[in-house]
């Protein structure tokens, strides 16, 4: 199974957060609840479902899923 | 958010008998069910117009919406209710009616004190005001539950941010009230409700700069502006009255829709009586379907949004409630799937004007339908009651009369 990269864009995030509750091992939010993606974006093996599931609902479509 | 009291009261408006071609978002058909409205303007055009309200148009699609939402060299947020008249802009409530430059720092100072965070350390309060409340009816075996619990712990938790007294909530209230939705019409109840706000903000605005705390209006006064100045007393009065007029009665509708679906939906009620870990997709699901808000915009400028030209001089009611009902984004748009998957619906809008307090309304929610579930997992519509909704820009049950217990 191929590996996962996700990245947050950082001018299309408004901080509506959605990621960070449904994958909250996979993001982090700064002072002003903007998020990014945590550590270098790898998705650990397990939680790929949770990286999609963070990009489809994301409003701003700010998240992008890579495969490697 | 509000205007000059120059312009003068227009009377209640005729009916609509062309719902694409004259539209009004304050007709009491709209009020009671506007969703078969809302398909209709869609199966005509992307954006419709109306001659009320002194021009304004409607984006029906999510793709228009979109347009609008994330377009502001076009469309100004200096106005954010479409109202009969367009007097000269006075007070304002930054950043919900700034535009860029001015819109990024003023809402920077906002976002510190709303982030999840923030929320969790308010979260044991909230649940304590939601237990008081339920305290207060649950033995009568029925309640009003928009009168006797949504209505209230939007603004308790709003006043307990702002270290106000939760008493003073019925004021805000009624403020509240005054301002969008009698202030749509006449201008005097705006003027009014304006008035005794500020004024009531005033008072603790001298006592905190006395007597600092860590309450919101505290952190406010010692926030920085964007050239390293503290803000000045305008600015966090709009700021003020912004947190009181957004945060308090968009909950409350939030909240009272939830509760109006699940009393009247027992599969969806004993779902999440039996798997409190879907609650929060729920509650997504929830606001998208009966997102409360609705905004505003000015065109400035003349432009094409999906194919149809909108011109400068009319207001646009920006409608988030329809584009989340729009089945080119979401299938089978008109039902309530509790555990949907995919939802990247806009009940807290696109673009840089995302509610701020978003993740307040977010933790709110969750918190007041899982200690209701706890206490009253079965409920129903009262038969021999009424549901009422309240009208203009933000939508909600005003009266939810419901009976506790399994039907006999």
């Amino acid at each position: 199974m191929s590996k996962l990269r996700i990245r947050v864009d950082q001018d299309k995030c408004q901080g509506h957060a959605r990621c960070k509750s449904l994958a909250p091992e996979l993001f982090e939010l700064d002072e002003y609840g903007n998020a990014h993606e945590a550590g270098d974006g790898t998705v650990p093996a397990g939680l790929e479902d949770k990286a999609w599931l963070a990009q489809t609902n994301c409003p701003e479509i700010a998240i992008e899923v890579t495969e490697e | 958010m509000s205007d000059s009291p120059s312009a003068s009261y227009l009377p209640e408006h005729p009916p609509v008998t062309d719902w694409v071609h004259d539209f009004d978002h304050t007709d009491p058909v709209w009020t009671d069910d506007p969703f078969p409205i809302w398909a209709t303007l869609r199966a005509a055009s992307p954006v419709v117009h109306t001659e009320r309200f002194l021009g304004c148009y409607m984006p029906t699609t999510y793709q228009a919406v979109k347009e609008i939402a994330y377009d502001t060299e076009h469309f100004s947020s200096r106005r954010v209710i479409v109202r009969d008249v367009r007097p000269e802009i006075t007070a304002r409530a930054p950043p919900i009616t700034s535009d860029p430059p001015e819109h990024k720092p003023a809402k920077q100072v906002l976002l510190p004190p709303f982030t999840p965070d923030a929320m969790k350390r308010l979260e044991p309060r909230v649940r304590a005001i939601c237990n008081e409340l339920i305290d207060e009816f649950i033995a009568d075996g029925h309640c009003d539950a928009a009168a006797r619990y949504t209505k209230h712990i939007p603004v308790r938790a709003i006043a307990h941010m702002l270290g106000i007294p939760e008493k003073d909530g019925d004021l805000f209230i009624k403020w509240i009230h005054q301002i969008l939705e009698l202030g749509i019409k006449d201008e005097n109840e705006m003027m009014g409700g304006v008035r005794e706000m500020t004024g009531y903000f005033v008072t603790h605005l001298e006592q905190r700069k006395l007597e600092p705390g860590d309450d919101l209006i505290s952190q406010l006064l010692r926030a920085k502006g964007p050239g390293g100045q503290p803000l000045t007393d305008e600015h966090v009065l709009g700021s003020l009255r912004l947190l009181l007029i957004a945060g308090i009665d968009t909950t409350w509708s939030a909240l009272g829709s939830s509760l109006w679906h699940l009393a009247k939906t027992p599969a969806d009620r004993e779902r999440l009586v039996a798997e409190p870990a879907l609650i929060p997709t729920a509650i997504e699901e929830f606001l998208r379907a009966y997102s409360p808000v609705t905004m505003a915009r000015e065109v400035m400028k003349e432009t094409t949004i999906s194919g149809c030209p909108v011109k400068a001089g009319n207001m646009v009611l920006l409608s988030f409630p329809a584009a989340n009902r729009d089945p080119a984004m979401f299938p089978d748009a008109d039902r309530v799937v509790i555990d949907r998957k995919e939802n990247r619906h806009a009940a807290f809008g696109l673009g840089i004007h995302r509610c701020v307090g978003s993740n307040l309304a977010r933790m709110e929610m969750q918190v007041a339908i899982e200690e209701w579930l706890k206490r009253i997992p079965d409920f129903r519509l009262d038969p021999a009651g009424k549901v009422t909704w309240s009208e203009g820009t933000v939508r909600g049950p005003r009266q939810l009369p419901v009976l506790f217990g399994k039907t006999a």
